[in-house]
């Protein structure tokens, strides 16, 4: 019991060290910007007086350490700033565009399961063979091509060649703001609308962006999984299985893989959180109104409240992914639990 | 010395000398590696991509920068191979110069990355205790943040080019050296030899440097290997979301970036570029990966 | 039950060609309990798992016969080897520290390998694999059998898989280095029980080791083998008559109470055993 609350207070530890981390960092690269964010609130025309004002209200004439102060106390109250382009905050801003860029990682990790997991057992489970050196390159190569590059091609192809699929964007300008937000997820918004045209558009527009990033991930989910399939299968207890007479099935699944499920989900787990950021890509290829793109203009216009912001978000999604697949391991593996 | 005796000489079980062992193990390691095919072929295209990109003044048929503004956006024809871009340049005199940045920016940061990543695992390793916990705790923040996304907003907070995106991915690359060297350590450090240098004497410097960082080198190669392909990858993302080189640098991705309006009409201007990308890290993967099956069977 | 091994030969590919592990190995054996005893990489295990056909799938197997009960294991089909691995031949690993499934408790492993073969209800095979762990003397059987493998010590994981490869009622059972991992204390114990459960049903069994002495006084007939070759078969009673010079060495290597010797013999090979 004692190990158990001292691990806890472990984890913990590391965790807020972690998020002062990341706190930290973000603060770092706002203050080492060359731009004077009174430039960027006020424009470079103003006043003396209304300058000053305004250092003395945002607390920039405060030594460094106020000013981090500052900056976590505002975060605690979930304060991220104003965003200088949208002028919202940009707490509402990356509310609004956040379901947008989930929608598209969740059915692209879902595909790239679906396909990489078989496909890894596969290779593994025909080591050397054939079928296992074409997965090798499917994968070698889903790894090696920049995501824009598989993007451009990809609207090359189904949208100005075939005309498969439709253009860019997340909704065609018929169905825009017609159907009430209710998850965000205009999948699902348009299915509880009961507007079926809306709901073809939406998965239309989603099969392209989601396509694209499911090739990327699937090529890692599907690599791993032939690494640890191989790992699992070079087991004693799989020879044991074999020596009972089991059917080359259930050995292959209920042994081998069963042993891999858990280190698979952190797998998972770590492939999402890196999807959150190929979106970064795809969502600019596709001009997909999400996270990625919102942080891609921000940067441009070097509105650096809303790239703080977002990065802040993105960041601890990614903390919370990485922590949701530790308590995987601490859960389902009965050698830690 | 023949073929035959030569080959017999390094294939023996029975080596008489220390040389004749170490140089049978190279020997048997090339073996492995050069019986797989598509390792051999990428360990061609990238001793071809480095000598293209040393050799690119020679090799390119035109400078990099003429415009030819008559000319723009050609198919390739005979007298440009790969086309023109948007201001009439010869992409394949582009692509051939965009080598050298590319290599320059993987080779600069792997120089860094590596030996820094080594080090602090090396360290935490071998230490343990509290320089261990410090230095991965710092390690975990690193890794905790997105990469991309890291290296965006650093580039953006100084200024975007080729150095701040160098810097960029530097930062966000070598926490899992750190980790792999540190793993590393952990196991030899408890070996026996190492007890052995240990009780003749050697300070802790020593052992870190000659015994225990050498060790971790071959996981090390591979993982370089490997990770070129996504420096690679992560270099042309920066330079294709305006981050990277700036124009008119012919960067691969800064190439495709400005190029990218004219994709669907002249489709083979930004399709260069990014084939040029696909192929130089596909060859770096292939190389890795036929390394790692011969350098380290163990996690393949 | 009859096992017929004839001019046995494994190889596995290397750079400088076949590598011969195991080199004209030939046995036969019935209802009665053979020992293999030869030093580590001398090709018992490659040789056991011949005859279920559980090698690596870089060997190389060839045989002038290779039969289990009639039945040609080069040529039987994977569903024919199926039906003899765990239903006719049971296979006891060295360390059931690895020999065991990690994430299966020791009642599911069991009660899998039962369900296999006599078809029943996940509740029958349960209670057979309690049953089971009974028999193989396990006290507390329904606690062992809600254990994990790593919540298991060496001897009792032993049991859990002689209990395991008994759940099908086999003729045959391999047991290859059983207790070589375990505790010197635990050993005997293991051996005399599984020595008792074969003989109570009537089992053929191959028992494998290094150590002469101890197959010998469990086993019927004992074969000595080195690098890959059968050198020596004998009755278990006719030990001190062995006539090869690597059996004499085994057995002079040993020390004994009744005849103390100030120093110990050193096994001196001959290369002209290899041949
Ligand atoms: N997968 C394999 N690949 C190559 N050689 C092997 C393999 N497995 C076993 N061998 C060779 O076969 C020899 C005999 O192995 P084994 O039967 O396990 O010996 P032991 O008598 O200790 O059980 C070993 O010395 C090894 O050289
Ligand atoms: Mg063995």
């Amino acid at each position: 019991m004692n190990g158990r609350n001292g691990r806890l207070a472990g984890t913990a530890a590391s965790l807020l060290l972690t998020l002062f981390g990341l706190v930290f960092v973000t603060f770092f690269i706002g203050r080492v910007m060359p731009i004077d964010p009174l430039i960027a609130i006020l424009g470079d025309h103003a006043p003396e007086d209304v300058m000053a004002r305004t250092r003395v209200e945002l607390g920039l004439d405060q030594p460094l350490v106020v000013q981090f102060g500052l900056y976590v106390w505002r975060l605690l109250h979930g304060d991220l700033g104003r965003s200088v382009m949208s002028s919202n905050l940009v707490t509402q801003d990356i509310a609004r565009y956040f379901p947008a860029t989930i929608e598209l990682a969740t059915v692209a990790i879902i595909v790239a399961t679906l396909i990489g997991v078989p496909l890894g057992v596969l290779a593994a489970v025909r080591q050397g063979s054939v079928i296992d050196k074409v997965i090798r390159v499917v994968c070698l190569a889903g790894h090696s091509i920049p995501i824009f590059l598989l993007a451009l091609l990809s609207l090359l192809i189904f949208y100005a060649t075939l005309d498969w699929a439709p253009g860019t964007g997340r909704a065609d300008v018929a169905f825009e703001g017609m159907n009430p937000v209710v998850t965000g997820f205009l999948t699902i918004d348009t299915a509880w609308a009961g507007d079926w045209d809306a709901f073809y558009d939406a998965w239309a527009h989603l099969a392209q962006p989601a396509g694209v990033l499911a090739y990327f991930s699937m090529a890692f989910i599907a690599r791993m999984t032939r690494a640890f399939m191989l790992d699992a299968l070079a087991g004693e207890y799989i020879i044991t299985a074999r020596a009972k007479g089991l059917s080359a099935l259930r050995v292959i699944w209920r042994h081998a893989f069963g042993n891999i499920a858990v280190r698979l989900i952190t797998v998972l787990a770590l492939t999402y959180a890196g999807l959150l950021e190929g979106a970064v890509v795809t969502e600019t290829v596709f001009s997909w109104p999400g996270l990625g793109q919102y942080l891609t203009v921000s940067l441009l216009n070097a509105d650096m409240n809303a790239v703080l912001g977002a990065t802040l978000v993105v960041g601890l999604i990614y903390m919370a992914l990485n922590l949701f697949a530790d308590a995987a391991y601490k859960m389902f593996d009965p050698r830690v639990r | 010395m023949s073929d035959v005796v030569k080959r017999a000489w390094l294939l023996s079980d029975a080596p008489t000398s220390r040389s004749q062992a170490a140089w049978g193990r190279r020997y048997r390691l090339w073996c492995d590696f050069s019986s797989n095919g598509l390792a051999m072929t990428g360990l061609v295209i990238v001793v071809l991509l480095v000598l293209c990109a040393v050799a690119a003044p020679l090799l390119a048929p035109y400078d990099p920068t003429l415009q030819e503004l008559a000319n723009r956006l050609s198919v390739p024809t005979a007298a440009h191979w790969l086309g023109t871009d948007e201001l009439g340049r010869d992409v394949l005199s582009r692509l051939l110069f965009g080598a050298r940045v590319t290599l320059g920016m993987v080779i600069a940061v792997v120089v860094t990355v590596a030996p820094f990543g080594l080090a602090v695992g090396c360290v935490a390793g071998y230490y343990g205790g509290w320089a261990d916990t410090i230095l991965m705790r710092v390690t975990d923040v690193f890794l905790a943040f997105p990469r991309l996304i890291l290296a965006l907003a650093f580039v953006a907070a100084i200024h975007p080019g080729v150095t701040s995106a160098v810097i960029a991915i530097a930062l966000t690359t070598w926490p899992p050296y750190a980790r792999l060297a540190r793993a590393e350590t952990l196991t030899i450090r408890s070996a026996d030899f190492i007890a052995a240098v240990r009780l003749t004497g050697a300070s802790s410097g020593r052992i870190i440097l000659r015994h225990i960082a050498p060790l971790c080198l071959g996981s090390l190669i591979v993982r370089v290997t490997l990770d070129m392909s996504a420096i690679i990858l992560f270099a042309a993302s920066l330079g294709f979301l305006g981050m990277g080189a700036q124009p008119p640098s012919p960067e691969w991705g800064t190439m495709i970036a400005t190029a990218r309006r004219f994709f669907l009409d002249q489709w083979w201007v930004p399709l260069m570029p990014g084939l040029a990308i696909f192929v130089a890290s596909l060859a770096f993967n292939l190389l890795g990966d036929g390394l790692r099956d011969v350098l380290d069977p163990k996690q393949r | 039950m009859k096992v017929e091994i004839a001019n046995l030969t494994i190889s596995f590919p290397s750079p400088q060609g076949m590598s011969q592990a195991v080199r004209g190995v030939s046995m036969t054996l019935g209802a009665e309990k053979l020992g293999i005893v030869g030093e580590s990489g001398s090709g018992k295990s490659l040789t056991a798992r011949a005859l279920l056909r559980l090698l690596p799938p870089a060997a190389v197997v060839t045989a002038d016969r290779l039969q289990f009960d009639g039945i040609d294991i080069l040529k039987a089909s994977e569903r024919d080897m199926r039906a003899i691995r765990g239903k006719r031949a049971g296979l006891i690993l060295q360390d059931p520290k690895y020999a065991l499934n990690p994430i299966m408790t020791a009642g599911a492993q069991i009660a899998e390998a039962w369900r296999n073969q006599k078809k029943g209800s996940a509740k029958e095979a349960m209670q057979a694999a309690i049953d089971l762990l009974a028999q193989v003397q396990i006290r507390d059987p329904k606690r062992v059998a809600a254990a994990y493998p790593h919540e298991l010590s060496g001897g009792m994981g032993q049991r859990v898989m002689i209990a395991m490869m008994l759940a099908p009622d086999p003729e045959l059972l391999i047991a290859d280095e059983p207790t070589s991992a375990l505790d010197a204390s635990v050993q005997a114990e293991i051996l005399r029980l599984m020595e008792d459960l074969v003989s109570r049903r009537g089992m053929g069994l191959i028992l494998i080791s290094h150590d002469l002495p101890l197959v010998s006084h469990f086993c019927d007939r004992v074969a000595v083998m080195y690098a890959g070759r059968v050198v020596e078969e004998l009755a278990a009673g006719e030990l001190v008559r062995a006539q090869h010079a690597y059996t004499r060495g085994l057995l002079d290597c040993l020390p004994t109470l009744s005849h103390p010797k100030g120093r110990l013999a050193v096994m001196s090979r001959d290369p002209a055993w290899l041949a």
